[in-house]
């Protein structure tokens, strides 16, 4: 409420000094970041694709009850139904719209659940590397003693070859995982926190030039001259302060975490031969890619519009939270 | 700047020790035996005295110490024997392969020309491609050649390369059989006709990493030039005559070159771990193609050596392209 509006209408003196028409309601700060996010086509293409993605793979096992490791012999390498439109004899069945593969095993289905692994790795990577690379940039920004060492660190892990250490972590420590958790849960494990912990290095960058920044500002010296601690200064000051460089580079880290296990699975090193993952979809395919595209297409074409839909929100996101660009 | 680049170089050595140290107790972490695969026949006394000859009974600060002799001492000694024709490693032990038994840099230095030749000229296509694109793209901010250009980079950004080439196999070389889907490391070049074949393997994997780092460049190109046409310099240039032309393409472009020559030296190291996936799908038998065998025949000494040689490209990599930065742009003065 401003003093503007609490004036009495009598006056007649202020009466020059009073608003002629009445002021606009106040706008929070996200509702002109959604204006600005809106005008970027492509973001909000984007952000729709992401969403339907994830909708279908976490609603798509109920509509589509089909098991996707369901083995048919009699029907196997059925054809996806788009096929009938150019060649009559193909072997088509509205029971397997997306065909079947050399197993008999529902493709739709497969893709489903596919997806549901590539995309809960993605996110589960993606929040690990988050949460390494804001505590470590935050740490590292805030506390000057810190600042050195930790900035060394994150030199020296910019400086290691990323995929061939990925490889060879996968393949060390496979087995112990595995006979722990299951070859499933081990995997998901191993997976997620190798691609955590060796892709929180650009975050930690960013957050640590932001929190230099906001350090030096007047509303951080007048929560330290009251005696607010330093714990209560990062987690009411701060970090609310860099919410937008995290979450750009949230959404990059997101599509690079979906790559990078479709990369591992399509080497042979990622998820158990029979849990299909969009990356394994397609490795098992190149082999007999002539005679069925379509195996190699589906999960290409996911995991390449997935990330592109993901990168485009990035980039959408980017320029609604800079505040320079926005409103123009 | 002598003395800066001297610093960085002396500041690479801890590094690259520690980054080794690194490697190295990752790998001594791992399960896997290397006598797993020999027959249980062999008496335990034997086993136990083949084990000391691989060099896997010591403890592990002393195959550390006898790794970096081996690596930083005898093996450029191998190197300056060969070219010199003198004997200093006569008689040294060098690193060995376990699954091959032979030295580990011999079969390196096998496999560097393929990779080189592929990496190589698709990095060199990339950047002839992506930095004019780049630079009409910013002179033509919003036109449909910008947005074009964009989107295309934008999906060459997403698309990932274990997608793009079996794509490109099923076009090119299976529907319109024009290319060859495998590159064959031992062709030799000595005629025009051989020259064609070799640039006809090339040509598929080429064009599935140039796609790659064609979007990168490109996005950095744009964003550079943008940055430099809203420049007070330019609005002179152009204030006291000068042609168009030469406005964009010795004042502009020159300085836009700065950040964006620097991003090309820090991704060529980048480009060699990132070109493990195209020589496994085109079958180039290169370095990353190498790795990924050792490590599935679990050959810890390979795949020591092989990751510190990319971790050593990267420190290198960093080091020029700061001191390129600082050459290149008077402004940056590091001392």
């Amino acid at each position: 409420m401003t003093e503007a509006t609490e004036t009495p209408q009598g006056d007649d003196t202020y009466g020059a000094l009073k608003d002629k028409v009445p002021q606009k309601p106040p706008r929070s700060q996200w509702l002109d970041i959604w204006d600005q996010f809106r005008k970027h086509k492509g973001a909000v293409m984007g952000g729709g694709f992401l969403l339907f993605i994830t909708l279908a793979v976490l609603i798509g096992p109920y509509l589509w009850t089909l098991d996707p490791q369901k083995l048919d012999i009699r029907a196997k390498d059925m054809r996806p139904i788009y096929v009938g439109l150019w060649n009559g004899d193909a072997k088509i069945g509205w029971n397997h719209p997306f065909g079947t593969d050399n197993l008999g095993r529902d493709i739709l289905a497969q893709m489903i659940a596919g997806g549901r692994a590539s995309m809960a790795v993605g996110w589960a990577a993606m929040i690990v590397s988050l949460v390494i690379g804001t505590g470590i940039g935050v740490f590292a920004g805030y506390f000057k003693r810190l600042d050195g060492p930790l900035m060394r660190f994150t030199d020296l892990v910019l400086s290691l070859p990323i995929l061939p250490l990925l490889l060879v972590a996968v393949t060390l420590f496979r087995q112990p995982l595995v006979s722990r958790f299951g070859p499933e849960g081990g995997m998901f494990i191993l997976i997620v926190t190798i691609i955590g912990i060796t892709s929180w290095m650009q975050t930690a960058r960013i957050v640590r030039g932001e929190v230099l920044a906001l350090k030096e500002r007047e509303f951080i010296l007048a929560a330290r001259s009251i005696g607010t601690s330093s714990g209560s200064i990062i987690r009411r000051h701060l970090l609310p302060n860099v919410i937008s460089p995290i979450m750009v580079s949230a959404t990059l880290g997101l599509a690079a975490a979906i790559i990078t296990e479709s990369a591992l699975s399509f080497l042979g090193v990622g998820f158990p031969s029979d849990f299909p993952t969009w990356g394994k979809l397609l490795a098992d395919a190149v082999p007999r890619m002539e005679r069925f595209p379509e195996r190699v297409m589906l999960p290409g074409v996911a995991i390449s519009l997935t990330v592109l839909s993901v990168n485009y929100l990035g980039d959408g996101l980017r320029d609604a939270l800079d505040p320079r660009i926005r409103g123009r | 700047m002598l003395t800066y680049t001297i610093r960085r170089l002396v500041l690479a050595v801890p590094t690259l020790l520690f980054i080794a140290l690194a490697i190295f107790l990752l790998l001594e972490l791992a399960p896997g035996d290397p006598m797993a695969n020999q027959p249980l026949t062999i008496p335990p006394e034997v086993r136990e005295r083949m084990r000391e000859a691989l060099g896997v009974g010591q403890p592990w600060y002393i195959q550390y110490y006898k790794w970096l002799v081996q690596f930083f001492v005898v093996e450029p000694q191998v190197l300056f024997d060969r070219w010199f024709g003198t004997e200093f490693a006569e008689g040294k032990q060098r690193i060995l392969s376990w699954q091959t038994r032979s030295p580990v840099m011999d079969i390196v230095y096998q496999r560097i020309p393929p990779t080189l030749w592929v990496v190589g000229v698709a990095y060199v296509v990339a950047i002839i491609i992506a930095l004019p694109i780049g630079i009409y793209s910013a002179y033509r901010q919003y036109s449909t050649f910008d947005n074009a250009g964009t989107f295309v980079s934008m999906i060459g950004f997403s698309i990932p390369p274990f997608f793009t080439g079996p794509l490109l196999i099923v076009i090119f070389a299976v529907q319109l059989e024009w290319l060859p889907s495998v590159y064959d490391t031992v062709h030799v070049v000595n005629s025009w006709d051989s020259f064609v074949i070799q640039l006809k393997q090339m040509a598929l994997p080429v064009m599935v990493l140039a796609l790659q780092i064609t979007a990168q460049l490109n996005r950095f190109m744009r964003a550079s030039t943008l940055d430099n046409l809203n420049q007070d310099y330019v609005r002179t240039a152009r204030a006291k005559g000068l042609k168009e032309r030469a406005v964009v393409l010795s004042h502009v472009v020159r300085n836009s070159m700065i950040p964006v020559v620097t991003v090309i030296a820090l991704n060529v190291p980048g480009i060699f771990g990132g070109a493990i996936i195209t020589e496994v799908i085109f079958k180039v038998n290169g370095i990353g193609q190498l790795l990924i065998t050792w490590l599935f025949a679990n050959d810890l000494p390979g795949v020591m050596t092989l990751t510190f040689i990319f971790a050593t490209l990267i420190v290198l990599f960093n080091i020029i392209a700061d001191v390129l930065y600082g050459v290149l742009d008077p402004r940056i003065r590091y001392d």
